[in-house]
């Protein structure tokens, strides 16, 4: 083909191969080096018994996946976090999919691409800074709070810094811009002459949505929900600056155990329990949502 | 008619409350950063004591620093090792490459949480250690995918037969590297060393696992000092900090946008 000129002829194959291996091999070993090698030997540390560091002694064992299963502890820690990355998904999609939907489908032109712009803008900036700034908002006396006193006079202290609902309004502002860049795509793939011939043939705005906007949306929704619903599983800064003395998840046990409690092999278990029930997730769940919708 | 046209102005309405909450928290920060009240009571007290106090804070000022040199280098190292790897992804189609571009994923969709922690612990089991060093081993990982996505997007709108053409009237494949194939390539490459310089700049959960507490960048020594209580310093930092990644990615935006119709 076209491209066989450039790569040479099919005799010379061997020097093919070894400008593949000399254009892809540096990229390659260092993902390989800093990426897949750590996450084996994590792998490895996470049935150890003990941190093979100095002269401590070290033995194989199950151990830590044993106490995720035997301490209540863990698992409750565990479905509050997949509970809060549930809500995360389903906020960032109540409030980001009639914002792509508007995006796509009622604004044109230029105006479109700058809208564009400015809410992928904050997104690509410090998720610290972005986490931190809401501290500002929501703080006692803060701007939100003077702002519900002066609409509603002597409304009191609105109480929401260090409180679940601020761990939420923080973490769906961090995420919201995935879920509105993917619907965005598959929203603006749809012919405007469908949802036309739809609504010309009677079918209503609520049954135009259902039957055939959010089933051709699809594949944009559920790829926003799971770059929303994986990261926010493995928060840990998030919760602790907006959550305080709340905002204990399994993220933030597992950063305790590798920053605080030296305790790597146990942290490394709960890494890759977490791990797993994603997986599980994603290879049961997205075909039987799939089949429904 | 009539209909139709509230519920569009109703969706522009929503359009602008979203861009609201994306920009306000961001907005009060940048504004508290010029108050002079260190309790943040309003209304604001225009000054620039906050600027002033950081410029004397050597503390953050190392650290940002550091943040920088970090960021450079990963874009340096992640830029060239991406661009070579998209080349090949561009010209060959060869046994693996399936293989090899699935590989890009897990730096992305594993919380970086897990890919931090394990680099702490490879590392430190290896005897690399944590540093500055171990950061840039970390961000050119993370940054090396979106290299790959943004200069092969670059790629895709490239006529192959300008290669062919430059090979049968006798350039050498470096040179037809060099002279035909990169030069069109450069808005891309421009575009994916700003996002590299963004993704090493503005990482804050890799660079906390491999610090130490004498060395770390400006995000860790951020979230430092949001740990241990008030200081408004951190508003102006912050304040900078997200002005320079906003012109970064309005960069990014030029140079990945016009590209296509140079």
């Amino acid at each position: 083909m076209a491209r066989s000129a450039v790569a040479g002829a099919p005799g010379i194959s061997r020097s093919r191969l070894t400008t593949i291996m000399v254009l892809t091999g540096p990229a390659y070993i260092w993902l390989v080096v800093t990426v897949l090698l750590p996450l084996s030997v994590m792998l490895y540390f996470s049935f150890l018994s003990d941190v093979p560091i100095g002269k401590r002694v070290a033995v194989l064992t199950i151990e830590n996946y044993a106490a995720f299963f035997e301490k209540d502890f863990y698992r409750i820690l565990m479905l509050r976090s997949f509970r809060l990355g549930a809500e995360v998904t389903f906020y960032c999609f109540l409030f980001g999919f009639p914002c792509a939907y508007v995006l796509a489908k009622v604004i044109k032109g230029r105006w479109r691409e700058a809208l564009f712009l400015l809410i992928i803008l904050p997104f690509w900036s410090n998720a610290l800074v972005r986490i931190f700034s809401w501290t500002m908002v929501l703080r006692g006396n803060g701007i939100l709070e003077r702002a519900v006193n002066w609409l509603i006079p002597d409304f009191g202290p609105l109480g929401l810094m260090f409180t679940y609902p601020a761990i939420i309004v923080g973490l769906v502002h961090s995420y919201i811009p995935y879920m509105i860049l993917t619907c965005y795509i598959s929203l603006q793939a749809i012919d405007d002459h469908l949802i036309e011939a739809a609504r010309s043939l009677g079918a209503g705005r609520f049954t135009v949505l259902r039957r055939l906007v959010l089933p051709l949306a699809f594949p944009g929704i559920l790829a926003g929900a799971v770059l929303i619903f994986v990261p926010v599983l493995g928060s840990f800064m998030e919760p602790r600056i907006l959550g305080g003395r709340i905002g204990t998840f399994i993220g933030t046990i597992i950063e305790d155990q590798f920053t605080a409690v030296f305790n790597w092999p146990l942290g490394a278990a709960l890494s890759f329990i977490m791990l797993g029930i994603v997986l599980l997730i994603l290879l049961i769940g997205v075909p039987a949502v799939r089949r429904v919708i | 008619m009539r209909r139709r046209y509230t519920l569009a102005s109703f969706g522009r309405f929503y359009l602008a409350l979203m861009l609201l909450f994306l920009y306000l928290p961001i907005v009060v920060m940048a504004l508290m950063s010029f108050n002079s009240s260190p309790f943040y009571r309003l209304p604001i007290d225009w000054s620039l004591t906050w600027y002033s106090a950081l410029a004397q804070n050597s503390r953050l000022i190392d650290a940002g620093l550091n943040s920088l040199w970090v960021a450079l280098a990963t874009t340096g190292l992640a830029t060239v090792l991406g661009t070579a790897a998209s080349l090949a992804f561009f010209r060959y189609d060869f046994k693996g490459k399936k293989v090899l571009q699935l590989l890009l994923f897990p730096p992305i969709a594993i919380p970086w949480l897990i890919i931090g922690t394990s680099m702490l612990v490879f590392f430190f089991w290896v005897g690399i250690g944590r540093g500055l060093h171990a950061m840039v081993l970390g961000h050119v990982a993370l940054a090396i995918p979106y290299v790959i996505i943004v200069v092969s997007a670059r790629l895709r709108s490239f006529d192959p037969h300008l290669e062919e053409a430059a090979r049968s009237l006798g350039a050498t494949s470096w040179q037809t590297t060099w002279r035909v194939t990169l030069p069109w390539t450069a808005p891309g490459l421009v575009a994916a060393a700003l996002f590299a310089f963004a993704v090493s700049f503005d990482q804050f959960v890799i660079s906390y696992f491999l610090s130490t507490p004498g060395v770390s960048t400006l995000p860790v020594e951020i979230y430092t000092a949001i740990r241990k209580g008030f200081t408004p310093e951190i508003n102006a930092v912050s304040t900078i900090i997200i002005a320079i990644s906003m012109a970064l990615l309005l960069g990014v935006a030029r140079f990945y946008r016009f590209g296509g119709e140079r």
